[in-house]
């Protein structure tokens, strides 16, 4: 009898057919979609790709942060410090909005890994509200009261001119499209990304450390290497965001850019219900998200309500998330990372 | 001399922030919980204080001693029957759920109580000040860190002094063996909450006298607090005091060279502290 | 009536089974011995009658009363204590706060309180303020042994009190027991060392993985019986 590990399963071959549609679905929305639908859409994706990376590090890295809107914040910043100061163009501008938060990924980490548990989530609070406020003592890209791209600098994009004479449409709506196709871009190219880094060893070793530090050491795993590289990953990845964000908006500001709520709160909600520790789970965590927002948008404090305590919930009743819930009843697993061992029969001679 | 003055005051803050951070240090000394909701409950119990004395008529010093058995109610249940289904293993579950409890509270207190900054009515007394040399003392400075000190000698006697303390201080090492002296872990950590809530009651009395206060500070102040508890040490309260004073005295100096590094100062003596004692100055020798 | 009885214990942890309808009995006045080897359940035994693990209510009864789902702060309050395998004193409090804290469920009067524990084990009269675990293992046996007696039991649940000790001490430890039987208190032993256990005991059980393989009085039982019950036949 011969073994081998197999990830895979019926439903998720079906899912990467139906995925692929669905892809090609979406690359092809702005030639049938409202203006209004594709931002939408914008938001649906970033706040999926911040999910993401957010479930990277506390889910399957057992690192809870509550500090990660410092990255969406300096890579925002940085990608105006390279515009405004540089005269960089802006869609080129967002690989730099990665590098910016990667620079104060590093300091962050090296505070922050001295605390454990709660007291690191507090600690990576800390250290963005640090960023927070040097960032809002920096008077050239506007100090407290934040800034704007400059026209010669928006008007001019890369690619813009190109969108424009393709989908007949004038230069702001041209921008809008080209944020969008970015942004699927990059949910397309995170997800892809954290699926083939859970399948390798590295992801066996993360499940291992998150789970059981001191067995995952004993067999080998260097722990501290781990978490650095997941966190410094979800940094790059979360800057890259905040520069893509904020490259739409035009407009920044340390209390927008650097927002609890928007960047952190929202995202852990996200992942939560929709299901922590799994690559589905954010994806149906941001469907539901934007659901709740549709319909209790009017309603201000009462939707954040409504989120913390549908999160609580989730927390205390199924803390696997709606995903989690749905894939326990059913065995569904669209990203399977789960190793099953399966026996085949030796080749006949 | 604006210098000593500048120090002073910067210690007297000390005490506000050690109250802040008395409450968080006794809860995670005995059951490894830290609630993010703590800065919020703090500014809740504010509100209740101004409802009482705004439905009541009655001095805010008054008022806090009714407060001060409702918030052991509130804490005792919220432990009961939320908070003790968290604890276990895991991390996640204690940190996401008190971090919805925290948006949930801002956002509850948003919708009672509007936007609007409060602050509880103060009178000659809360206002006056005591000379001593050169140096004018404001009374409610004093006061608050006068009752820094005696809530920490208070906790320091319940958990030495008391069959309570010694169940909490059990509890702590051991809950399984805890159980087979009698005691009942999910019973004492309900206590502990309630507890921890009427030393957050207190803070809020000072917290509302002092300045304005609206549903969005309390994040703020759980930082202040979390800052606090490290630099002291988990497990020690009157490292904890010193804790909050260092970060008072930071915040002061830095406000006093310009005012907009006041609260950049706090973070960075938090983070200097952190550099070279990770496991703070009076740590605890077993954890 | 049996003071305590088991009728069919069995325990799970997760899904491995631990216990498979275990009957023993305890009379008023008894002591009763429980050997085996490692792993043969006789801990899971002990955690089960004293309320750490939870099993159907009638798998355990004490004076007629069915404990088996109670928890362990209940079963404590109703006057059976353990001295836990490992003993497991609260490092956070001193040695005479260890002993106190015998007393938080069940405050009821009888022969034992702090004066005659430091009767029965004067060290730690001299060791009472030094945290309860700077002492050497004899003592902090000692202490676990007082800290159970604080609350005047009906039933004392011995796990291994031998556990780590030198012989020289063990024979000390044990002296104790016939005072501690003669105040009221009925025994149950385990231990994995025969010898000290089976010279206490009247009547002795052995279990092996889970099961009673041999019961009866250490007299009437023979050196090969308690052999093949302990190991099994084939060892």
């Amino acid at each position: 009898m011969a073994y081998i590990v197999q990830t895979r399963t019926r439903a998720s071959s079906v899912a990467a057919v139906i995925g692929a549609v669905v892809l090609i679905l979406l690359i092809c929305l702005p030639f049938f979609a409202s203006r209004s639908l594709i931002l939408d859409m914008f938001t649906i994706l970033t706040m999926l790709v911040l999910a993401q990376f957010w479930n990277l590090l506390a889910g399957y890295g057992g690192l809870v942060s509550v500090g990660q809107q410092a990255f969406v914040g300096m890579g925002a910043y940085t990608l105006f410090g390279v515009v405004i100061l540089g005269g960089i163009d802006p869609v080129a501008a967002i690989l730099f909005s990665g590098i910016g938060a990667l620079i104060i990924a590093v300091p962050t980490a090296f505070f922050a890994f001295r605390l454990h548990g709660a007291y690191f989530a507090i600690g990576t609070w800390v250290i963005a509200e640090v960023v927070r406020l040097l960032v809002a003592q920096w008077k050239t890209l506007g100090g407290g009261t934040g800034t704007s791209l400059p026209r010669e600098a928006t008007s001019d994009m890369m690619f813009v001119g190109w969108i424009e004479s393709l989908l007949d449409v004038r230069s702001a709506a041209a921008r809008d499209v080209l944020a969008y196709w970015l942004a699927l871009a990059l949910a397309v190219a995170t997800i892809g990304v954290i699926y083939w880094l859970l399948r390798t060893r590295r992801g066996l070793a993360l499940a291992a450390v998150r789970d059981n530090i001191e067995a995952a050491k004993s067999v080998g795993v260097d722990a501290v290497r781990m978490k650095w590289v997941v966190f410094l990953t979800s940094a790059f990845g979360t800057g890259l965001t905040g520069g893509l964000i904020y490259m739409q908006k035009a407009r920044i500001s340390p209390d927008a850019a650097f927002s609890l709520n928007d960047w952190t709160a929202f995202v852990i909600f996200i992942v939560v219900i929709g299901g922590i520790g799994t690559i589905e789970g954010p994806i149906l965590g941001v469907l539901i998200f934007f659901l709740l927002q549709s319909l209790l948008a009017d309603f201000g404090s009462w939707y954040l309500m409504t989120l913390g305590v549908l999160a609580i919930t989730i927390m205390l009743v199924a803390p696997r998330g709606l995903w989690g819930l749905l894939s326990e009843r059913t065995g569904l697993h669209f990203f399977p990372v789960q190793r099953r061992l399966v026996a085949t029969k030796p080749t006949e001679k | 001399m604006i210098w000593v003055d500048t120090i002073i005051q910067g210690i007297l803050l000390g005490g506000l922030y050690g109250l802040f951070a008395a409450g968080l240090s006794l809860v995670f000394g005995i059951m490894r919980l830290v609630n993010l909701a703590h800065g919020d409950l703090i500014v809740m119990g504010a509100y209740l204080i101004l409802v009482l004395v705004t439905l009541l008529g009655l001095s805010p010093f008054i008022a806090v001693l009714l407060a001060m058995p409702l918030m052991f109610a509130l804490g005792w249940g919220l432990q009961k029957f939320v908070l003790n289904r968290t604890l276990g293993d895991d991390i996640l579950p204690p940190l996401l759920v008190t971090f919805g409890l925290s948006i949930v509270l801002q956002n509850a207190l948003l919708e009672g109580f509007s936007a609007d900054s409060r602050r509880l009515p103060t009178d000659a007394l809360t206002t006056a000040s005591v000379q001593v040399g050169p140096i004018a003392l404001g009374v409610m400075p004093l006061l608050t860190f006068a009752s820094a000190i005696v809530v920490i000698i208070a906790l320091n006697q319940l958990f030495y002094r008391t069959s309570l303390g010694r169940a909490f201080r059990a509890t702590s090492d051991d809950p399984v063996t805890a159980s087979l002296m009698g005691i009942n872990p999910t019973h004492i950590f309900s206590v502990a909450t309630g507890i921890a809530m009427i030393i957050v009651t207190i803070a809020a009395l000072y917290l509302g006298l002092r300045s304005n206060f609206d549903p969005s500070i309390g994040p703020a102040r759980l930082i202040y607090a979390f800052e606090a508890v490290i630099i002291g040490g988990l497990g020690s309260l009157w490292g904890t005091l010193v804790g909050g004073i260092i970060i008072g005295v930071a915040q002061t100096v830095g406000a006093a060279i310009n005012p907009e590094w006041q609260i950049l100062a706090g973070h960075i003596a938090f983070l200097v502290v952190l550099l070279i004692r990770p496991r703070g100055l009076f740590p605890r020798s077993h954890d | 009536m049996a003071l305590l009885q088991t009728e069919g214990l069995t325990a799970h942890y997760g899904d491995f089974q631990a216990l498979f309808g275990v009957d023993i009995i305890l009379n008023e006045a008894e002591v009763v011995a429980i050997i085996g080897a490692n792993g043969a359940g006789k801990t899971t035994l002990m955690r089960s009658i004293a309320g750490i693990l939870r099993n159907a209510p009638d798998m355990v009864r004490f004076d007629g009363a069915s404990i088996g789902a109670r928890p362990a702060d209940e079963i404590m309050a109703q006057g059976v204590a353990m001295v836990p395998e490992g003993r497991k004193l609260f490092p956070s409090l001193s040695v005479e706060e260890n002993l106190l804290i015998g007393t938080y469920g069940r405050k009821t009067k009888g022969h034992w309180s702090l004066e005659t524990v430091y009767q029965l084990f004067p060290i730690l009269r001299e060791r009472r303020n030094n945290p309860g675990t700077a002492l050497s293992g004899g003592q902090q046996q000692m202490v676990a042994i007082g800290r159970a007696l604080m609350s005047n039991p009906r039933v004392l649940l011995c796990d291994e009190i031998s556990l780590g000790l030198a012989p020289v001490v063990i024979k000390d430890i044990y002296k104790a027991l016939p005072v501690i039987k003669a105040a009221g208190a009925s025994l149950i032993l385990v231990e994995q060392d025969i010898g000290q256990a089976m010279a206490m005991a009247d009547r002795v059980y052995c279990l092996m993985e889970g099961r009673v393989t041999l019961s009866g009085s250490p007299e009437s039982l023979s050196r090969e019986a308690i052999h093949n019950a302990y190991f099994g036949a084939m060892a």
